[in-house]
Order: C-alpha cells, then structure tokens, then sequence
C-alpha cells in the first residue's frame, strides 16, 4: 500500500440491534470499526455471539436499532427500502452458506440476473461479463447447465460470480465455506484473498473455518454481541 | 413498467410448473369459453325476440279506446269535492277514431313514419263443414307490406292480390290446415251482424306463431268495413317508425295530443323485455361464479409459487430487488395465465359457438327457425377477455404482495 491513507469503505458508529421481542433481545451492541478497500476481515466467535446479525446490519439486510452504518460515505440509515435495495444492487455482493441459486435458470442466467436488474449493461454486454466471471472462477465450462447439476463447491463458486456481477466494493460473506470438504474451501478462499489482493475489492465473512479465518488480512472477534479483538487471527 | 429479467423470472417459475400452470389456464378459459357460448344464445335469442317483435307487429298503435273513463262535468266543477253519482249510465258511443284519415296523413308527416288504418273484428270463416273463429284486419295491403314483415311470411299468393281481387282473403297456414282450405278456394265469412260473404283465399302466410297462424287473416279494409257493418270507421291506427327505439316517446306524445290509447311495442310486450333482464342477470352471475371458481385457481398457484419460493425472494431482494419488483414478478404470473386464459377461452368460446351454431332443431311455435339464433359479436370477447384479466390480477395481488412483504433477514438467518 502507498503512502496515503487507504480509503475507508465501512464504517459504524455505536451499532447495536435489539430483536423487539416480549423478552427483548440484543442481538450486537455498540459495534465500532472502519474497514478500507481491499482489507479482507473474517469475523469469527462463538455460536450466537451475533456474526451473522452483524454481517446482516453491515449488508443493509437489516436496519441497527441505534448507531449507524456508513457504506462508501454513505449514511445508510438516511435511505428508505428501496434505496437501500438500490444501493445494495450497484455497491455489495452476498455469499451464503447456502448458494440460494435460482433453479429453473441456467448459470449464466444465474450470474446475469443482478446485472440484468442494475440495467447498466446491454443483454449481450451482461451475458459476456457472466461468461468472464465464470471462466474467472474455472467454472465456464459449466455455464449452461442447470444449478442441481453441479456440486457443492461448483455451486459456491457460481454464487460468488453472481456477488461480483455488479462490481461490488464489498463483498459480504457468510459461512461461505460452511457446507463444503477441504478442497473446495481451500478453493474458495483463495477466490477471495485473489479478489482482495488483485482488484481491491473489500470482503466482510462471517467463518467458523480456522483455516479461513488465519486467511485474510484481519480478524474480528465477536463474544455476546459485542467486539472482543479485532487485529491479527489468533487460532483457539 | 416491467423489467426484463422481472418478466424472465416470471416466465420461469410457471414454465417450471406446467401441470399446475395448465390447470389454472383451463379453468380461466373454461370460464371464458362458456361464457361467450352461453353469452351468444342468450344474446342471440334476445335479438332475436326483440326483432321479431319488432318487425312482426307496428312499433306503435292507436286505438279507440282510452286509459281513464272519461271524468264526469260534476267532478270537474267541484275537484276537491266529497261527491257520489248514483246511476250513471254509459252513453253508447260509436266506437272508432274519428277522422283517422287526416289523423294518417299528420303522423306521416310529422314524424315520418308509415301509418295506417286498420278495422278490426271477430268473423268465423266456415268451410267444408267445419268453422273456425278468426280475427280479421282490414288493412291497406301497400301499407302492411311496409309496416310489418307479412311479405316475407307468405308462403303462397301476396298482399297485394288483395287489391286486384275482389273480396280477397289472406289466411294463416293454421288456419288453411284446420279447413284444409288452399289457394284459391272460396271460403265463407260470417260477420258478428250476421252477414254471409264468399271470400276468395289469394294468400297464406306463416308467421311462426301459432295464435296469428291460426287465429289471424287479412282484407281490405273496406271489405272489413262492410263486414263489421261500420262504414268509415278505424279503430286502430298503426305506426312504423324509422327508429323503433323512439316508440315510447312518440306514444305518448300522441296520447297526449289526442288522448287515444296509445301503445308503443315497448308496452305491449313489457313482460317479454323484463324478462331479458332477468335472463341477463342470471347469465353474468353464473359466469362471475365460473370467474370465482377459476380465480382461485390462479390464487392457488401463484400462493404456492410464493411459499415454495420464499428463499429464492429473499436472495433476489438481498441482491437488490426491490419489493416492487418482486410485486411484479408474482403480478406478471397471474396476468399471464389471466392472458393464456382468455386466448385458449376465446378458441373454447368460437368452438362452442359454433358447435351450437351447427346443431339443427325441430321446433314448432315461437322459434321457427331450425337453428338457434346465435349472437357472433366480438363484445362478448371482449367482457369475457376482461372478466378473465380481471380475476387474475385480483387473484394474484394478494399473494405477490405477500412475496413482496418477505423479510429476506428472517429467511437467510432460518435457512443457516
């Protein structure tokens, strides 16, 4: 990295959501840290220490109960739904556990369709740019069957082409490694620390994998909702 | 408006489930087929009536008669008075309108129409031995060409051999079987003052009603007026106006002018037109219950698409999809098979219609015709189209706003 300051990405002041049940319960509490471009962040921590609300808050997916969530200097909890849906098309990219692949369409159209939505590329340009992202990822071989035709880590590899469709400036991640053998996890973090490394795009995951985790730059560690380290990973 | 890939993705959850998309379609078009077929009889035999009792009889009718007994000096003096006439004897009038020639020639040239005189009158025509009770008009035959369809009914002779023969008669086919009377014969009129005359049969016609095939026969009107004994008298003036649907109106500006009974064929067959009404209003609640019925179909689906693909939402709405566009994905459903629907209800309707069309009856009386009277009009394509469209998007509003109210947050967290 240069000598300048790298440009801040993310940002949150004071986070904390709190599910208003009739036993109110907080889910992440006054959550503050900043990631800047190109930093690849794993947030590890117990079962329910609240990695996943986080991630979701920090996706836009959910709305902070207090605090605020600063994507691309922007102050997220200024938009309404469909802004945030708008600012979520052109700016983030989601990887799940579970590849959530549409089933009665193709790969391609698969990996096309958040490109399609955003509506910046022609038909034509979209498909090429689907086609790049899945020969990117050694999949392209693959681009016209069906999702249930491929295995698990196929899968998971389409659906990180899917995320970058858009050219996203974040890239949020949770468990992306969680359902699949060593192989294709190593597989799949070594996607993210290229994407990282090589074209500067920020990656938020949620990982219980040690291996994962020890993989990117950086490390947040949740316990009851609330930030317990963040710095290097220090293994269990 | 409508994204592309919004219109993609609708396309593929119904292409993906075609036996449920094929049955909700059937019941759509179904429900438009029967209805432009029910549509086409319904409508087709109300045009049908209303032309025949349109063109079969005048659109309106003077006679010699009047609404209210006429109001006695006593009680015109004293209105408000508490008064009782004992006693009253009806003077004996002559019955008739007066100076109906002059009264012809007004209403010809105010309201251009074509009217004319008639005397009417019970005769029994006894032939062979055998007799029958007929009620004679006395017509001018050139006039009842033009007022009524009687030239098409003839079967055999014409009208107009009324006026070249003398003490011409023109009979019902009814009446011709019962005396086995033919063209030709001479048959003998007995008058109600007891006057015999030989008339000659110089036409038959069939109006497809029994009571006038039966019970009906022409003359001239100054046959007539001899046979009633009542030279110079009408008793009933009969009117054809350019436009049937001015009847009413003109009736009762005529009344009013010269206080006659006088009847538009509204009046006169007010209990076949509520009739329509009735039968129309039977005919839109059954095909808005057949619209019911397919519109949960649609409503079925399109429920079922949304809870099967729940998770496939909240992906599309993590991406970034709007709950507009997820709206629409699920609207875009039902308006396709509203679509799908209504164009297979349009080829089930055209092919009842024409099945029925193809069907030949045997039927004596009112219908005479050997087919059913069916109405082709594309309006009927048209309420069906919508009836079809509008059940659709009705039915499948509710589940896609259901879809669009998912909460991808609560679906990503169950699915982990």
């Amino acid at each position: 990295m240069s000598g300048e300051a790298p440009r801040v990405v993310l940002e949150t002041e004071n986070v904390t959501r709190i599910l208003p049940l009739t036993v109110p319960v907080t889910l992440v509490h006054g959550i503050n840290f900043s990631v800047t471009a190109g930093e690849f962040v794993s947030i590890t921590g117990p079962s329910g220490s609240g990695k996943s609300s986080l991630l979701y808050l920090l996706g836009l997916l959910d709305a902070p109960t207090e605090g605020r969530v600063i994507v691309e200097g922007q102050d997220t909890s200024l938009l309404d739904r469909d802004a945030l849906a708008q600012f979520r098309l052109a700016h983030l990219g989601f990887v799940f556990q579970f590849h959530f692949l549409l089933p009665e369409f193709t790969i391609l159209d698969n990996v096309t369709i958040p490109i399609k939505r955003l509506g910046a590329l022609s038909e034509k340009e979209a498909k090429d740019r689907g086609m790049q992202l899945l020969e990117d990822l050694e999949i392209g071989d693959q681009a016209l069957k069906h999702p249930d035709q491929l295995s698990g880590g196929q899968r998971q590899r389409v659906a990180i082409a899917r995320a970058l469709g858009n050219a996203p400036t974040l890239i949020l991640a949770d468990e992306p490694t969680g359902n699949l053998d060593t192989k294709n996890s190593d597989i799949v973090c070594d996607i993210f620390v290229r994407l990282a490394k090589e074209q500067g795009t920020t990656i938020i995951a949620v990982t219980h994998d040690v291996d994962f985790a020890e993989a990117a730059d950086r490390n947040v560690h949740l316990v009851d909702g609330a930030i317990a380290r963040d710095g290097a990973y220090q293994r269990p | 408006m409508f994204r592309w890939v919004n219109i993609q993705i609708a396309l593929a959850h119904l292409t993906h489930r075609r036996r449920q998309t094929l049955v909700s379609v059937l019941g759509v078009s179904l429900g438009v087929g029967f209805f432009i077929a029910v549509s086409a009889m319904m409508q087709g035999s109300e045009q049908d009536l209303t032309d025949k009792l349109i063109n079969s009889q005048p659109h309106v009718t003077i006679k010699d008669e009047f609404r209210n007994p006429s109001v006695q000096p006593l009680f015109q003096a004293y209105e408000e008075g508490a008064l009782s006439l004992k006693g009253v004897k009806p003077r004996e009038r002559l019955r008739g309108i007066k100076d109906y020639k002059g009264k012809v020639e007004q209403i010809e040239r105010e309201e251009n129409a074509i009217a004319s005189a008639v005397l009417t009158g019970q005769v029994i025509v006894r032939y062979g031995g055998k007799d029958r009770s007929v009620s004679i008009l006395g017509v001018d035959p050139d006039k009842e060409v033009e007022l009524t369809t009687i030239e098409e009914d003839m079967i055999e002779g014409d009208m107009a051999a009324l006026k070249t023969t003398s003490d011409g008669i023109v009979i019902g086919t009814g009446l011709s079987n019962r005396l086995q009377l033919q063209l030709g014969d001479l048959a003998s009129v007995v008058s109600p003052t007891g006057l015999v005359v030989r008339m000659k049969i110089v036409g038959i016609f069939r109006a497809g009603n029994v009571l006038l095939d039966e019970g009906r026969a022409y003359v001239l009107l100054k046959d007539a007026q001899v046979l009633m004994n009542k030279p110079n008298i009408a008793d009933q003036i009969r009117i054809r106006l350019p436009d049937p649907n001015m009847a009413i109106e003109i009736a009762s500006k005529i009344e009013k002018r010269w206080t006659y009974r006088t009847e538009s064929w509204q009046e006169v067959n007010e209990d076949f037109l509520s009739l329509f009404v009735v039968r129309n209003a039977i005919l839109y609640s059954i095909v808005s219950a057949i619209m019911i019925v397919a519109s949960f179909g649609i409503f079925n689906i399109i429920s079922t698409v949304v809870m099967e693909k729940r998770r496939d939402i909240a992906i599309l709405m993590s991406m970034g999809f709007r709950a507009y566009d997820i709206r629409q994905i699920f609207l875009l459903q039902g308006f396709a098979l509203g679509i799908i629907g209504m164009l297979l209800g349009w080829a089930v309707g055209y092919g009842l219609v024409e099945a029925l069309g193809s069907i030949k009856f045997e039927l004596e009386g009112f219908y005479d015709d050997s087919r059913l009277p069916l109405d082709r009009g594309f309006y009927q394509y048209v309420i069906g189209a919508a009836f079809a469209l509008i059940a659709a998007i009705v039915a499948a509003w509710i589940p896609a706003h259901r879809a669009s109210q998912v909460r991808p947050v609560e679906i990503i967290r169950g699915a982990a």
